[in-house]
């Protein structure tokens, strides 16, 4: 259970979270109004969408910075600490979920819903009399259904663009590691140095990843409406590379947040939890590039 | 760590409540508001939800169609059930969280009261999101709380329904996330795991659930959204997917949120039978592992819910044993209740009425749940009445009864005086009594051979329809007493609650005064025999 403190903190009252709540609604209340106006129509969707996404970035910023300046007063004890560490630990899992349902699609479109379309187990009969023409296949050759919606595509090889990514990714995690440890030694010019490198790693790899989506968009015609192959494929990356963005972010207001002096050799959770959660990126990377490009 | 610094900008700390308003309930960082809060709106979600029900009695009163159209109904069955899951049992289980999880292991609040706030205020926007699609053009979801697709990728309002989903799923994300801090963080020294009330134990599990499956929601409400508007193919098995695929998403989520609404709906129970049988819980540490073990299965039986759609037979056997596995545990729990009464000196408070009657009806459901396991049985019973029957004897009877019950026991300590316990009994022998008018019936109906999700039917099913319609009057009139019940407690009652408002209560919670006072165990308490509720405080 942990040593206790005497006495326990409550934080005091705070308009952050009604502000979140408002503008988090204005957000989804835009784009569903958006999404469902007429072509040519605009609407105010996308009026709402931008205030409201405006509204996100503001709220993100006045929050986190009530935070930093509580925290920088001495404010939170040990068991508060313990508390964000689990905040964030099972945040990270739930973003694990989130992710295990798009690798569930994946792997049930490849290893059933085709498979089935083209006639094996009990999908005889519906080949026979719906699709009777449709060779099942992943890639290029049927992973975009009996229909072939979309049109015929190219898959992106794997050991081009994807390769490089996995790599930049592994180093950015090993650079972050020794960002951690500086910080653990106080030595803020590394810190500051291999921090910074993680960032542009990031970055790069962000920079890569547009390239391939442009490539895969305007020369092997792989879109995210090219079947059940081009929605998995673009769904996981694309979810994948927000992560990646994300995080990137975090990494760059830490730098920034080193560079002011904020984090001790002790007291630097949220250094460590950016460095949790690009580690976890860096994780579903790996499985994207096993399942997604290379199997 | 200065201690001096931990009671910064806490004018009001030692004052009680703050003054205004909008300060005291809209920027909140109190467990006891927020979770005053989340009742408050989980019994407006319950009205709002219970009204579409009214509306679908009526209409299934007589064979025909008499009052509203089709499409009309179709809306009602939905959102009737998307409100009361996620508007009226969810929050109301997080309310009951909120208010006693802190005050029942020595805690001060939740471990973040901020977020905590955060995770309320969520709810009534994305309920306005969602109740909002009925005045759309074309109307809001029709196609059934599941949202299978294709049906229902058709209309305007899968993008706000979508969208408040999300919203709701953010909610419920961060709540579990506080309450698992908070367990596992903010005990009292010598409030060991073990010691804990069964109540909090059922949230700790509860709250991993939902961390593990509200995403996976999310993930196939977006794959909803981007099948209908970015022209993806994850359910059109023209492009390849599959529309079998949102349902194993869907129900991968969907079974353990059945659990979600029955689990700690098991821990109030298992609270308020020791406190009227004067006993402690017979087996506590097997009420503790039955829940583990449930939650475990509810990962692993999820295609029960799709045994008609045509699963390889591998599959439909996987998943009969493993859905009849789960009685185990669920017995272990029934017999656990009933032998926590056996030989005890009973009475029977108006808590304890609702939770007796919550052991017999939700077993009931259990049952038919049993019965609908077996695949053989199942493609008879499949989408019809008999379903409908099922689950509404394990939320209705089940999940809600026990939080009506938990509501009773706790009314003392939140308001500092006592309910009527008159009109607690008028309300509960008047709901007992006509939801199973109102539900019983629906057995029959559905193994007649009556579909659900229709606004009309064969005239062989109108007696059993008219009865049941007549049973779905009266329950709903009956939680008006409720309401009565409930508003003069908090406003009219002056009869005062004693501190342990029930002589057989064990427990931290009735060691603070009645009412609990705005800020409770700033300091860790130090834990004697009688503040747990069960078990002592050395073995």
């Amino acid at each position: 259970m942990g040593q206790h403190q005497d006495v326990y903190f409550v934080p005091s009252k705070s308009q952050w979270p009604i502000v979140a709540a408002v503008v988090l609604f204005l957000t989804v209340f835009g784009a569903g109004h958006w999404l469902n106006a007429e072509p040519g129509e605009s609407g105010f969707g996308k009026t709402f969408l931008l205030i409201g996404f405006v509204g996100v970035l503001a709220m993100f910023f006045g929050w986190f910075r009530a935070v930093i300046r509580e925290s920088l007063a001495g404010r939170y004890n040990a068991q508060v600490d313990r508390s964000f560490r689990m905040g964030m630990m099972w945040f990270i899992f739930s973003e694990v979920m989130f992710f295990g349902a798009f690798f569930g699609a994946l792997f049930y479109a490849r290893l059933y819903a085709v498979p089935w379309l083209g006639g094996e187990g009990h999908g005889v009969l519906t080949h026979q009399f719906l699709w009777n023409d449709y060779a099942a296949a992943w890639g290029a050759n049927g992973g975009n259904g009996p229909a072939r919606i979309g049109g015929s595509f190219e898959t992106v090889p794997p050991w081009g663009m994807p390769l490089l990514n996995t790599l930049i990714l592994l180093t950015s995690s090993v650079t972050v590691t020794i960002a951690h440890h500086a910080i653990k030694d106080g030595h803020r010019g590394r810190v500051l140095l291999f921090l910074g490198l993680t960032v542009l790693l990031g970055a790069s790899f962000l920079y890569f990843q547009a390239n391939e989506y442009m490539e895969a968009y305007r020369e092997l015609n792989l879109t995210l409406k090219s079947g059940v192959y081009g929605s998995t494929f673009f769904m996981l990356t694309g979810f994948h590379g927000m992560h990646v963005t994300l995080g990137t972010i975090m990494l760059a207001v830490m730098w920034l947040r080193e560079l002011k002096g904020h984090f001790t050799r002790d007291h630097h959770f949220a250094f460590e939890a950016v460095a949790w959660y690009w580690h976890f990126v860096d994780v579903v990377w790996l499985g994207l590039f096993i399942f997604v490009y290379i199997l | 760590m200065a201690h001096a610094a931990t009671h910064d900008q806490h004018d009001d700390h030692h004052h009680g409540a703050p003054k205004g308003f909008f300060a005291r309930w809209v920027m909140s960082t109190n467990h006891k508001d927020i979770g005053t809060l989340y009742l408050v709106l989980s019994l407006i979600a319950f009205f709002i939800g219970g009204s579409f029900a009214m509306v679908i009695r009526a209409e299934l009163f007589k064979p025909g169609l008499q009052l509203v159209q089709p499409y009309f109904f179709n809306e009602m069955t939905t959102l009737h059930a998307l409100v009361m899951i996620f508007g009226a049992v969810m929050p109301a289980f997080v309310g009951l969280g909120n208010w006693m999880i802190p005050l029942m292991i020595g805690a001060p609040d939740m471990a973040l009261p901020r977020m905590n706030n955060l995770s309320f205020w969520l709810l009534p926007f994305a309920f306005v999101l969602l109740l909002s699609t009925l005045f759309l053009p074309g109307g809001g979801p029709a196609g059934g709380w599941t949202l299978y697709p294709p049906l229902s990728l058709q209309g305007q309002s899968l993008a706000y329904s979508v969208f408040a989903i999300h919203l709701m799923g953010i909610s419920s994300i961060m709540g579990a996330i506080n309450i698992i801090a908070t367990i596992l963080n903010l005990r009292a020294p010598g409030m060991d795991l073990l010691k804990m009330p069964v109540f909090v134990w059922t949230w700790l599990i509860t709250a991993f659930l939902l961390i593990a499956v509200m995403p996976v929601l999310a993930g196939a409400v977006t794959m909803l959204l981007t099948d209908k508007y970015f022209g993806t193919s994850f359910f059109n098995a023209a492009g390849g997917g599959d529309p079998v695929l949102y349902q194993h998403i869907f129900w991968f989520f969907g079974h353990p949120e059945v659990y979600i609404m029955i689990l700690p709906a098991f821990g109030l129970i298992s609270e308020i039978i020791p406190t009227f049988a004067r006993k402690p819980i017979f087996g506590y540490k097997a009420m503790v592992f039955a829940v583990a073990s449930i939650a475990f299965l509810s990962f692993i039986v999820w295609a029960h819910h799709m045994f008609a759609v045509g699963l390889p037979l591998g599959a439909d056997i996987f998943f009969m044993y493993a859905t009849m596995l789960i009685a185990v545990p669920t017995g272990v729990k029934v017999f656990n209740w009933v032998s926590t009464m056996w030989g005890g000196s009973m009475s029977f408070e108006t808590p304890m009425l609702w939770a007796v009657a919550f052991v017999i009806l939700f077993t009931i459901g259990g049952f038919s749940g049993l019965m609908l396991a077996l695949v053989p049985a199942d493609f008879q019973y499949h989408d019809s009445y008999f379903v409908v029957a099922h689950f509404h004897y394990v939320l209705v009877t089940g999940a809600i009864f026990a939080i009506i019950a938990g509501v009773y026991y706790w009314l003392p300590k939140w308001t500092g005086r006592m309910y009527s316990e008159f009109w607690g009994k008028v309300h509960f022998w008047n709901s007992v009594v006509w939801v199973n008018v109102l539900f019983f019936p629906q057995h029959f109906l559905g193994l007649a051979g009556m579909p659900r999700r229709i606004p009309d039917y064969n005239v062989a099913f109108a007696n059993f329809n008219m009865v049941s319609s007549i049973g779905g009057f009266l329950f709903g009139a009956s939680q008006l007493i409720f309401l009565g019940v409930i508003v003069h407690c908090v406003f009219f009652s002056r009869k005062q609650a004693l501190d342990r408002v029930w002589e057989g209560a064990r427990g931290l919670e009735w060691t603070v005064p009645s009412p609990a006072p705005h800020h409770t165990f700033e300091v860790p308490p130090l834990i004697h025999d009688e503040d747990l509720a069960h078990g002592h405080a050395v073995d």
